[in-house]
């Protein structure tokens, strides 16, 4: 029976998130490995610290992240920064406007990182959870169900999906990508080989440097992840010890019951 | 409260007997926990826990949450994020918020079709039914106005779109969109009306749930036989039933235990399964959605409204005969309203005299066609509105009327339904009959 209850919970679920479906036009979104995927999945600090520095060399060119305080660069389960190193981050790469001096200062912790609305580009900080990589099939949701989302996968194929091909339309260059919905794109390729160089020489070609600003990025839109799946472990733990425990006294409860003849 | 003959609370001590003199709150809790409840119930009774469990939760999330929300337009979407990222827990208080309100609708789905299939709306418990009937609408208005709140792109259009369908109405759609926006636009009016609602109504739920809990202990609870707890006397009515407490209480919260273990493996491992991306964008009323979805617990009667566009008969003779008062995105509707009302009204819509499906042959198949029905329809809500789903979702929503308004009449006129147990007790024993001294697993 219980298996009779299981099962109807699942379907209802299964079937749910058709909502999910239909986010804009279906370009080519590659299936990227990520180490934060499934329920034991985890970030990966120097490949965060990579994403940063891409972001901060590249990306932030045109693209803020005003909804991500800098001080977390040092969290638990991000990029995990020393506390100084973040300081020296700060001050050196961002200037924000102190109403209380009435004038820019160089940023600290406590600051966000600015917003950026020169080029028109869009805010990366909920990028990642913005976007779905992944969807169908026949809005059924299954493939989100076993690939995830796919916010960075997404973000990943983008930044490695320029054909080279680019035309021009009113004015505006256009750009070929794979990735895109609609195929092309007024983006221009941001990144190319070797562009930056890692501290630690890791590989810097633009296929490995998308993967690493696209786990940069799902942890901006997610910094809690490593914490919301601890609590979905224990809670699932403990949920499942408890359900065990009033199946015993359920059973014990009604068994007196049960087994009374027809009088 | 109840009419199947019980012990009630007799006080005892001084002390007691004070209290039960002035206010006869202990006697009125023992009544209701206590009241004899069918022991046949099956695994589809546990979801009425499920559904008092997520109105108390979201209520409690809820007002964690509105201590640090901003309901303005400039401030919402970020102060929801201020919530995800700054606030002790608040990551995991607002996504059990999010998918609280799909667990709610999940339970009230399977509910109400356990209530279509063993025949719960029939008399006597019509009122039962209808005040379910309110909370649901009640639900998904509440579920709809928070959705709003975080201000994302589906927040925002979909306000728009669903605000937008009151503005079909005849001579009085406008002004009564306008009033419901509070300006010509979806805008902060919008946001802040529709945040006082939303944390006014779960109130109004709760004291429906009060009076629907209420009616049905007037009753007495249904059982999968439909027949009734026999009131002859007290021992005939025990044989019959067991108390709800500890018997109901402790089978509901087993289940209610391994639901919620299903919930918060998604609250900890997808929690964004449920929902849409778009949201993740703030509102932005100059960039409409490529598609506008609604929340999948909408689907299927969005799927109804879309159904009915100009190019179909019966919107084109309803056109003519109205002489264009009822166009075909009024129709539309009050398909979808019409959809909920008939499901209102099916006590009376059905005729047959036997309550339970269970002994009903013909009704059995036409009740699984309706539950395909509903998934159909939810699966085309999602789609765009294009072939072939614009036929299927046609078919579809006429499904869902003919089943209430046509098939439910007839049913009771043509079929034969099977010989139902002359007791609650013979049915019970059926099935748990002692097999040579030893106990029979729990089913």
């Amino acid at each position: 029976m219980l298996k009779k209850l299981a099962i109807g919970a699942a379907f209802a679920l299964a079937l749910a998130p058709v909502a999910s479906h239909a986010a804009g036009g279906s370009g080519h979104v590659e299936d990227f490995q990520f180490s934060f995927e499934g329920p034991f999945g985890a970030y990966d600090p120097n490949q965060l610290q990579r994403g940063l520095q891409i972001y901060t060399e590249v990306c932030a060119a045109c693209h803020g992240l005003k909804l991500i305080p800098i001080r977390t660069l040092s969290d638990e389960g991000g990029p995990a920064l020393p506390a100084d190193q973040v300081r020296a981050y700060a001050a050196d790469n961002f200037s924000v406007y102190d109403a209380e001096l009435d004038e820019d200062r160089p940023a600290k912790p406590v600051d966000h990182f600015p917003e950026n609305t020169a080029a028109g580009a869009p805010d990366l900080s909920l990028m990642a959870k913005a976007r779905a990589g992944f969807h169908g099939p026949y809005g059924s949701g299954m493939n989100q169900l076993f690939k995830g989302m796919g916010g960075a996968e997404y973000i990943a194929s983008l930044l490695d999906g320029y054909t080279g091909e680019e035309k021009e339309e009113a004015g505006t260059i256009f750009y070929e990508n794979v990735a895109f919905p609609g195929g092309w794109i007024s983006m221009a390729p941001p990144l190319f080989d070797e562009q930056v160089e890692f501290a630690d020489g890791h590989e810097n070609t633009v296929r490995a440097m998308s993967q690493d600003v696209a786990a940069f990025l799902m942890w901006t839109a997610e910094p809690k992840m490593m914490d919301r799946k601890k609590a979905g472990f224990v809670g699932v733990l403990l949920l499942t010890i408890l359900s065990v425990l009033l199946y015993l006294t359920n059973k014990q409860l009604w068994a007196p019951h049960k087994n009374k003849k027809t009088s | 409260m109840s009419g199947i003959p019980h012990d009630h609370y007799e006080p005892k001590t001084g002390a007691e007997k004070w209290l039960h003199s002035r206010l006869p709150i202990v006697g009125l809790i023992y009544d209701t926990i206590m009241i004899p409840t069918p022991k046949n119930l099956n695994w589809w009774w546990i979801w009425g826990i499920v559904l008092a469990f997520c109105l108390v939760l979201q209520i409690v999330t809820g007002i964690v949450l509105v201590m640090h929300y901003t309901p303005h337009v400039d401030l919402a979407f970020a102060s929801v994020e201020h919530i995800m990222r700054n606030v002790n827990g608040g990551h995991m208080i607002r996504y059990i918020h999010m998918n609280g309100a799909s667990l709610f609708f999940v339970a009230v789905y399977i509910h109400i079709f356990r209530g279509l299939f063993y025949g719960s709306y029939k008399a006597p418990r019509e009122i039962t039914w209808i005040i379910g009937m309110i909370i649901y609408l009640l639900m998904m208005a509440t579920g709809f106005m928070g959705y709003v709140l975080p201000w994302g792109q589906m927040s925002f259009w979909g306000a728009t779109v669903i605000t937008g369908l009151f503005g079909a109405i005849p001579f009085i759609g406008e002004g009564l969109q306008t009033f419901l926006l509070g300006g010509p636009a979806v805008d902060n009016a919008t946001l802040n009306r529709f945040f006082s609602l939303h944390y006014l109504l779960p109130f109004v739920i709760a004291a429906l749930v009060i009076v629907h809990i209420w009616a049905f202990h007037t009753t007495g609870n249904n059982n999968p036989t439909g027949v009734d707890v026999r009131k002859t006397s007290k021992e005939d009515a025990e044989k019959d039933t067991l108390p709800f407490w500890p018997y109901f209480v402790i089978k509901d919260f087993l289940g209610l235990a391994v639901v919620l273990v299903v919930f918060w493996a998604i609250v900890g491992f997808m929690p964004n399964y449920l929902g849409h991306p778009d949201n993740y964008i703030e509102a932005n009323p100059l960039v409409t959605p490529a598609h506008i979805v609604p929340e999948w617990y909408f689907l299927p009667f969005y799927a109804i409204l879309r159904a009915f566009t100009s190019e179909v008969w019966v919107v084109q003779i309803a056109s003519f005969v109205t002489g264009g008062i009822i166009d075909a995105k009024f129709f539309g509707v009050l398909a979808m309203f019409g959809a909920i009302a008939v499901m209102a009204l099916v006590p009376w819509l059905d005729t047959s005299r036997v309550r339970s499906g269970r002994y009903r042959p013909m009704f059995k198949w036409w009740f699984y066609l309706l539950i395909f029905d509903f998934f159909a329809l939810m699966w085309l809500g999602a789609m765009p509105a294009e072939e072939p789903y614009a036929s299927l979702s046609l078919i579809a929503s006429a499904y869902w009327f003919g089943y209430f308004l046509v098939i439910l009449p007839l049913l009771g006129v043509i079929e034969k339904p099977l010989a139902e147990p002359n007791t609650i007790e013979e049915d019970f024993d059926a099935h748990y009959v002692k097999k040579s001294g030893e106990a029979t697993p729990a089913e």
